[in-house]
């Protein structure tokens, strides 16, 4: 049996998607590789000594406890801190260097993050599920307070003290007495590594302790995004840089049937790289890529008779295999409480495909130097690329290496990237480093999908106007957020795999985002129904404190339930998806053609905050991209073609599609910090959806649409 | 193929392509600016806005043979020396990105839309940004960052 890893959830289908490519192996490399990988399965690492000594690059699972993996201080005093992790806008490379300036006593400016350099970085599965505060911040945590420790036993072996007078302050250990000596850390280390493990003992700061974190501070590098320095992927340069088109098929599943390359060959500059179904050019320049790419003639054979946007949703019911996944998830009795129900809710909510949509689409550039190739590409699993990129040209791991500078962001949606190997497939062929970007058809046609799925819901109340059973069906969408947080003695929640015609996976929240719209929407429905109130109906449901807090706050802070304005209406949502709380109501208004979003309140509560500015960002963003799958994103498609895959076709939150919104942040330093970048996104549908209802029908199904009453 | 001499930032650039090669393809790839980014090649998203003469511009569906002889201003010759713009400035205090790809065209549009209009109000600053769009969903700090900018100016 093969065990699940708990940072891996079921519905990342993105990481199950067989390689898109074979390459033809080359005689004399394959040799090659037999050579490096000693004839056998096991590679063997060549990683430089140092490296494989400090723990970083490396394979393992798990993370190393040796202490130089994660920090240097240099004889300078200056800090450089390791982590595998990604910055993607999330503010990590700011908030997990208040974790350390914290710990270690250092000022933020004395500290430099090397992230996501599968060389330099320890090994990290991928930068998802809100896992960098919950996980990665304690372990760097406890990192720096070993070193702290450290430091202070040498100052006190150079001055033949007692350790207990000495305190760590500032970059430096000094003596706690009046006029005492003080050691900076570079003296101190003299730029040696700190040896030794991690410990699990060093004293860390309690969190109603904590100086740095806590603190609204700015982002590290804000100079370079203001000022266009800081280099994204797109914008990496190399010697001998040439830049690279991939000739893509139109649709998924489509395969050449003929290809005519004479013209693009013709052209000054230009190599067509040919390998297997793979067709790519490479050229001096992105203009003459373009038109090399443009000028090759591909007859395609294209696959017929598979779903659209419109059949979707019988097609996956059709297909589903029962219990899939976690599902089945019981609790008492469903079928005897349903015979004694006084009254029964039953719905079925349709949920389409939508796309991430990155502002920065799929990019690498690739450079290979003596067998060994290194690509820059936004990811959010660098050591996952690596691992695809070393089975695509049958190479050890160690000889890749892959690194992702803080990227136009991914929203999850960038854990795989064929980019990467498509990049490293052209540059091998021209022997120059190849740069490709993705034109923004490519970025939604081959990244991948927030699944579509439908959702059955079957409830019903007792004479009491209480929940007495609840059956929810999630159909491929996934089982994020399946269970409901509300008190039923008699429930089944199920989660069905179906078989999904275009790519799907990952998404900022996962199906949390679904199964809270269904699911808030129905215990809205059923309020209704009642006729008592949505929140009191919630209330007497909610057993967890903290779910009950933040919706005792978005209603004391939003004015429930009286809309802020005439002519408006407020519905309200909550819920609960990576150890954090959320609740959000949102004020419509009528239009001539339907409604208007007027205001959004959200209070939301992730234990303990480690930059309230930082985080305040993360909610209000996730609020917007929220509105973007409440209100208008739905990919449209026919046999593997998607039909709105550009900027012009598929509308994403703009300015004018942004009410005033406000953010009410509990901060819990009785509480670990939980995930954040995620949960805030669950409830902006639902609490629209119930709004609306105000005003006619609310078809069951995202987005969220008004039928006349 | 033609010649065409660019005017950016101040440097007049001679270039070899096709009159309707994208403006934006030339300065990243060409002349080695890359603070304007490509993020649709469609003119939907606003990341590649450069100013063609004080006017916020999308680059990547500008042709280079429009814009000979006009002047191009990118993200590049904003800031004067390690002085910072006012515009970019106020971008960091409000904290008005999260990722940072949008930014340097949301701070071109901020400087077009401030020469021709110095006191937006939130309207007059999503009608006009409306071009330009942030993924991570900062609009309600570019709109302060906006407003702080403009208030900067104004005193």
């Amino acid at each position: 049996m093969i065990e699940r890893d708990p940072e891996i959830e079921p519905e990342r289908y993105e990481l199950a998607e067989p390689p898109q490519y074979h390459f033809e192996v080359d005689r004399r490399d394959f040799l090659k590789v037999l050579t490096v990988m000693g004839g056998g399965l096991l590679v063997v690492s060549s990683l430089p000594a140092s490296a494989q000594e400090t723990g970083r690059g490396g394979t393992g699972g798990t993370a190393p406890n040796d202490l130089a993996s994660w920090l240097h201080i240099s004889q300078d005093g200056h800090v450089t801190a390791y982590t595998g992790k990604v910055e993607i806008g999330q503010n990590i490379r700011t908030s997990l260097g208040q974790t350390i300036a914290d710990e270690l006593r250092v000022p933020m400016a004395s500290i430099t993050f090397v992230m996501a350099d599968t060389d330099l970085t320890p090994f990290d599965q991928g930068t998802f599920g809100s896992r960098t505060t919950p996980t990665m911040a304690p372990v760097l945590a406890r990192a720096a307070a070993t070193a702290r420790e450290m430091l202070i036993d040498l100052a006190a072996a150079k001055w033949s003290v007692d350790r207990a007078t000495l305190e760590a302050r500032v970059g430096a250990v000094v003596e706690k007495s009046a006029h005492g000596r003080s050691a900076t850390f570079g003296e101190l280390t003299r730029g040696q590594n700190l040896t030794g493990r991690v410990s699990q003992s060093a004293p860390e700061l309690p969190r109603d302790k904590w100086v740095i974190r806590g603190q609204a501070l700015h982002k590290v590098n804000a100079r370079d995004i203001v000022t266009g320095r800081h280099e994204f992927t797109p914008d990496v340069v190399r010697p001998g840089l040439l830049i690279g088109r991939v000739v893509h098929p139109p649709a998924v599943g489509a395969t050449p049937k003929s290809v005519d390359d004479s013209k693009a060959r013709a052209m000054p500059g230009v190599t067509v790289v040919r390998d297997g179904d793979f067709i790519g050019v490479v050229a001096p320049n992105e203009r003459a890529a373009r038109r090399a790419a443009a000028a090759i003639s591909v007859e395609w054979n294209l696959p017929t008779g598979l779903p659209t946007s419109e059949t979707i949703f019988e097609h996956l019911k059709k297909t589903a295999v029962p219990d899939g996944g976690r599902g089945g998830d019981r609790t008492g009795n469903v079928a005897a409480a349903r015979t004694s129900a006084a009254r029964t809710f039953d719905a079925t909510f349709d949920i389409p495909y939508i796309a991430h949509v990155p502002l920065e689409p799929r990019a690498a550039v690739a450079e290979w130097t003596g067998g060994k190739v290194t690509v820059w590409t936004g990811t959010q699993r660098p050591f996952g690329i690596r691992g695809d990129l070393a089975q695509a040209f049958r190479l050890a791991e160690d000889r890749v290496r892959v690194i992702a500078p803080d990227f136009g962001s991914g929203y999850g949606g960038k854990h795989t990237n064929a980019a990467a190997i498509e990049a490293a497939r052209l540059a091998k062929a021209v022997a120059h480093p190849v740069k490709l970007v993705y034109t923004r058809a490519e970025e939604f046609m081959w990244g991948y999908f927030r699944p579509a799925g439908v959702i059955a819901i079957s409830a019903g109340v007792d004479a009491n106007g209480k929940l007495a059973f609840w059956e929810f069906d999630n159909y491929n969408s996934g089982n994020s957020g399946l269970l409901t947080p509300y008190a039923v003695p008699n429930k089944r929640e199920s989660f069905h795999n179906a078989d999904s015609p275009l790519k799907q996976g990952s998404y900022r929240g996962l199906a949390a985002t679904a199964n809270h719209y269904a699911r808030e929407m129905h215990m809205d429905t059923i309020a209704r129904g009642l006729g008592v109130d949505p929140v009191e109906f919630r209330l007497t449901h909610i057993t967890e404190p903290r779910l009950r807090d933040v919706l005792q706050t978005v209603v004391a802070k939003s004015g429930w339930p009286h809309p802020s304005a005439d002519g408006r209406a407020i519905g309200i949502a909550c819920g609960t998806e990576k150890g954090s709380y959320i609740a959000t109501a949102a004020e419509v208004s009528r239009t001539p053609d339907g409604f208007k979003v007027e205001r959004i309140v959200a209070a939301f509560e992730c234990g303990a905050i480690v930059n309230p500015d930082g985080l305040n960002n993360q909610v209000e963003g996730a609020i917007v991209q929220g509105l973007g799958g409440a209100l208008f994103e739905e990919i449209k498609f026919a046999n593997g073609e998607i039909l709105n895959g550009t900027m012009a076709g598929y509308r994403v939150p703009r300015f004018r599609d942004v009410p005033p919104i406000e953010v009410h942040l509990i901060d819990r330093r009785d509480l670990p910090s939980a995930g954040a970048g995620e949960t805030p996104i669950v409830c902006v549908a639902p609490a629209i959806g119930s709004a609306v209802r105000a005003f006619g029908t609310v078809p069951a199904r995202l987005p969220v649409t008004l039928s006349a009453k | 193929m033609a010649p065409f001499n660019l005017l950016v930032n101040g440097k007049v650039h001679h270039v070899e392509g096709a009159p309707e090669d994208s403006l934006l393809s030339v300065l990243r790839y060409e002349l080695g600016l890359t603070g304007s980014k490509f993020g649709c090649g469609e003119g939907f998203c606003g990341a590649c806005t450069v100013l063609i003469d004080g006017q916020a511009t999308r680059s990547c569906v500008t042709r280079i043979g429009q814009v000979a002889g006009k002047d191009i201003k990118t993200i590049e010759s904003l800031a004067d020396g390690d002085k910072l713009h006012p515009v970019q400035q106020a971008f960091i205090e409000a904290e008005a990105f999260q990722c940072g790809y949008c930014t340097t065209g949301m701070v071109m549009a901020t400087v077009s839309l401030l020469e021709s209009t110095p006191n937006p109000s939130e309207a007059d600053i999503a009608r006009v940004m409306d071009r330009n769009v942030c993924r991570c969903g900062t609009y309600p700090r570019i709109v302060k960052a906006i407003q702080l900018a403009a208030r900067r100016s104004a005193t």
